[in-house]
């Protein structure tokens, strides 16, 4: 009986534990760091503080930032608020403008692969008289426009909707989506957290009014976010969801955090840079990924459109195969699983599920999140070591065995448990 | 999740990998869990006809490292021992020898399920009846 451990040789160039899970997080790029670092000592100074060097000197750090951050994403320095990250960007756009309107209408339109930080909100404010649509998506991932389209109606105030998806990396048609908001006469909130930076995203062109945007997924720090409002046609106003002494234009009040504001702002320059030629490099190291893996194993396949997609985004089912036990053969190599048994819900993925995936195939999947600093070498040894380990599982698989006997695995009555 | 030791060596050196023909008379199938829960287990006996010894005794499970191991762990324990002694084996046991965290004693509830379905199998084969509790203490 072969073994579960894997022989799969190590390149040279390579170092192990390999980081390929770059939608959770992402590395701080080192000209970040040295951007952020004086922050930290000699340039400690409050943004806030306007009678003394300190505070300029930190106040002009802080507006620089801000104009890179609007530079990238097509708007104006004046639309960006410093947030504490996107999970705050969202619960401020969504509850503010939900406050802000609601002379107007209760009526929010989202849907049901959003993030957590979007759903969660939406739930809440349904507890406080607020009526929410949650949109289905089709197989591919991607709303229906005309689902959209039906359901606005006279009380409807906000959409928001994902310009890309954190676990399948598919891309929601946000321009079409906001023409028809503007049409309408409602807002457009986009959590663009997985987007800027990867993939073009403007506001104008892309008729988004307000977007939330993090600092650590784009190589730049954690703990710090921002939100996008738009100033004119149409002037999106938010209500403050945290009081204090009236910092970012009333929105957001906290002392802003320099060092932080100042890594957003050089990834988001860095971004601006090198998004084109690294969204060409990531794509083919994805494509690879793919190919490699496909030239190989039966029975996989790729979840959400491949079309609308981000470059570095892999999320493929393994079917047969559990993807806890299969993190467990590659655990060199940091990726992550739409399986339940990773999670403490034993639920596996809703993303995945609102896909139409069975529970058993949602269990067997695995998100590949390449990025920045990932080799083709990388690539090369998780595709090996992935194929090894899935064909060493799938021999200690009844299901994989069953299936290639004949056997109908939908006929046959399981008991659930 | 760090897995005990024990479990990463069953994970890496599963033991009675394999099938077992199924439509012989001696051997005993069960085959519990579901897709769905993320975990299926599949354990088979093959019993001596006269002395009810289970003498191989073989699984395949789709499931975490925590089900592979639970499973590998109860072909250990039920291989060598007689029908009545392998229903013996409590989860409780596969649990405390695997140090499974709380999350995962579901695990070791099917690989128990797994070896009572297997067990039953063979008895319904071969004709023989459900060991009541006063017949088993009479014998």
């Amino acid at each position: 009986m072969s073994t579960a451990v894997s022989q799969v040789e190590v390149p040279a160039g390579v170092s192990l534990p390999i980081y390929m899970d770059n939608h959770a997080t992402s590395p701080l790029d080192p000209r970040v760091l040295e951007a952020m670092m004086p922050y930290f000592t000699a340039k400690f100074g409050n943004a806030a503080s306007r009678n003394h060097s300190f505070g300029w000197e930190a106040e002009q750090a802080v507006e620089t930032a801000r104009e890179q951050i609007a530079k990238l994403i097509g708007a104006t320095a004046k639309e960006i608020i410093f947030t504490s990250g996107a999970t705050e960007s969202d619960n401020l756009a969504i509850k503010g403008i939900a406050e802000m309107y609601r002379e107007r209408g209760n009526h929010i339109i989202t849907q049901v692969t959003e993030h957590k930080a979007v759903l969660d909100t939406c739930k809440r404010l349904e507890k406080h008289g607020y009526r929410v649509t949650y949109l289905p998506v089709k197989a591919d991932g991607l709303i229906d426009l005309e689902d959209l389209k039906r359901a606005m109606d006279d009380k409807t105030i906000l959409v928001t909707i994902m310009a890309a998806n954190n676990e399948i990396g598919v891309l929601q048609p946000i321009r079409e989506i906001g023409k028809l908001c503007h049409e309408k006469g409602v807002i457009f909130h986009t959590d663009a957290v997985q987007i800027v930076g990867k993939a073009p995203f403007n506001v104008i062109a892309d008729n988004v009014d307000v977007a939330s945007i993090s600092g650590h997924k784009i190589y730049g720090p954690k703990g710090v976010g921002a939100l996008y409002v738009r100033r004119r046609n149409p002037r999106v106003q938010i209500a403050a969801q945290i009081d204090g002494g009236g910092h970012e234009r009333g929105m957001r009040s906290g002392t802003l955090n320099v060092p932080g504001i100042v890594g957003l702002g050089k990834a988001c320059e860095i971004a601006m840079q090198e998004m084109e030629t690294e969204a060409a490099y990531l794509r083919g190291l994805r494509d690879r990924l793919q190919e490699k893996l496909e030239s190989v194993l039966d029975y996989i396949h790729v979840n959400g459109s491949m079309e609308h997609r981000l470059p570095g985004n892999l999320n493929m089912s393994f079917v047969y195969v559990e993807g806890e036990s299969l993190l467990m053969g590659i655990n060199d190599v940091a990726v992550s699983s739409g399986s339940a048994c990773t999670s403490a819900t034993l639920e596996p993925s809703y993303v995945l599920k609102a896909l139409g995936l069975g529970d058993d195939v949602a269990h067997s999947s695995i998100r590949f999140g390449l990025g920045r600093f990932n080799t083709q070498a990388e690539v090369d040894y998780v595709a090996a070591k992935v194929i090894d380990i899935v064909q060493k599982l799938r021999e200690l698989s009844p299901l994989y065995e069953m299936v290639k006997e004949g056997i109908d695995l939908t006929k046959i009555e399981w008991q659930a448990h | 999740m760090a897995y005990s030791d024990k479990v990463v060596d069953h994970y890496n050196n599963p033991r009675n990998v394999g099938t077992l023909d199924k439509s012989s008379q001696e051997v005993g199938t069960g085959l519990v869990g579901a897709p769905e829960c993320g975990d299926v287990m599949r354990l088979q006996i093959r019993v001596n006809p006269e002395t009810q010894v289970i003498e191989e005794a073989k699984f395949k499970t789709f499931g975490c490292g925590s089900a592979i191991a639970s499973s590998s762990l109860a072909t250990e324990w039920i291989k060598g021992r007689t029908v009545e002694d392998a229903l013996a084996i409590k989860n409780t046991d596969i649990v405390k020898e695997l140090s499974l965290p709380p999350v995962k004693i579901h695990c070791s509830v099917l690989a128990e399920d797994a070896i009572r379905a297997a067990i039953g199998d063979w008895k319904k084969k071969n004709g023989v009846a459900e060991t009541t509790p006063a017949a088993a203490a009479a014998e």
